[in-house]
């Protein structure tokens, strides 16, 4: 039974997530450590870019986690924590980037997108022709009494051959 | 109203084709994070020199007031493409008149020695940053990279990864030859 539980254990431990977090980095403080992982998790990993500082195995991710945790400790605002590394490496950094003449097509550009694709269909939509009436396309009732008096006429001279 | 609705199916394939062959053209590295340093005084930092070694430290004060570009080349001798590009750098240092300085990126003083000893040493100065803080205030993502400074301590271009190809080099001979005529232009103050 123990034996069965050992497994499961292990099985669930193999099943959490990975922390690149390593145990020294972490500060005593744990409210100041809360504010470092947040900060991370909006910091790009520079050598591996698709993921934060926060998730990475990198190097470079490690020593700028530090960094972070370093200038909390010295009693940096958030802002002054990201305006520093932003500092260093442009907003690139940041997976938020801010709105600005050059991140405009970055903020923008979905919604504009987006827009277009509506005002296409809506266009579409409004401009489809009308339903017409059935009764319109039918013979009206001068047409047919003017059918009914040629088949009389018709039935008169009676099958020809 | 109805003329300008025609139109606009053309402008969308227009945009959308050039931000295509934008994103296509194979110059473009997607990968390159700009550097902000570029047309900026190069950071402020103090680094010593490698222990056992006699080439001096490398400093923000070193960067400016010098006759010829210098060349700053982040390097370690755990960076097996920089041992590719150290020839390469060797032979520039030699032929370009500038001034070729290094920091030793995160690497062991002892290793650093051996390496230097073993390929050369086309260094002027190099810093030890023993710790990777300095390559922060740089901006690198990794090693090697190289920065060149005009002589006002002014960064003009920066090149990441190892100079090996002929295009390289001339990459790094246009921005020395900016860095040049920037230097003549501003004067040395």
């Amino acid at each position: 039974m123990i034996r069965i539980l050992t497994v499961l254990a292990a099985c669930f431990l193999m099943a959490m997530p990975v922390l690149a977090v390593q145990p020294d980095e972490i500060l005593n403080d744990p409210v100041l450590e809360e504010r470092a992982r947040d900060l991370s998790k909006d910091l790009r990993c520079v050598v591996c870019q698709n993921e934060n500082i926060d998730s990475s195995h990198a190097g470079m991710a490690r020593d700028l986690r530090i960094l972070v945790r370093e200038r909390l400790v010295a009693g940096d605002s958030d802002e002054e924590v990201l305006d520093f590394v932003v500092a260093r490496y442009g907003d690139y950094v940041l997976f938020n980037p801010p709105f600005k003449p050059s991140t405009y097509a970055l903020w923008i550009g979905p919604f504009a997108v987006m827009a277009l694709g509506l005002l296409g269909v809506v266009l579409m939509l409004t401009r489809r022709p009308k339903k017409i009436d059935a009764k319109a396309l039918a013979l009206s009732e001068e047409e047919e009494s003017a059918v009914a008096a040629m088949l009389a006429e018709d039935g008169k001279e009676g099958p020809k051959g | 109203m109805k003329r300008a609705l025609f139109a606009l199916p053309v402008v969308l394939v227009l945009i959308l084709g050039g931000f295509f062959l934008w994103g296509l053209n194979p110059d473009r590295d997607p990968n390159a994070i700009p550097s902000v340093l570029i047309d900026a005084q190069a950071p402020e930092f103090a680094l010593d020199g490698i222990p056992g070694l006699d080439t001096p430290g490398l400093a923000k004060a070193d960067l400016s007031g010098a006759d010829n570009p210098l060349v700053v080349n982040v390097f370690a001798s755990w960076c097996v493409p920089c041992r590719a590009e150290h020839a390469v750098l060797t032979r520039m240092a030699r032929e370009e008149n500038i001034h070729l300085l290094g920091i030793n990126y995160k690497d062991k003083p002892e290793d650093a020695v051996r390496w230097l000893d073993e390929l050369g040493n086309p260094y002027e100065r190099i810093g030890a940053d023993l710790t990777g803080r300095v390559g922060i205030e740089w901006g690198i993502s990794g090693v090697p990279e190289t920065f060149v400074i005009d002589a006002n301590g002014i960064v003009v271009y920066r090149f990441v990864g190892p100079i090996l190809s002929a295009e390289d080099v001339r990459d790094m001979q246009e921005a020395i030859a900016l860095a040049r005529s920037r230097s003549g232009a501003g004067g040395t103050s």
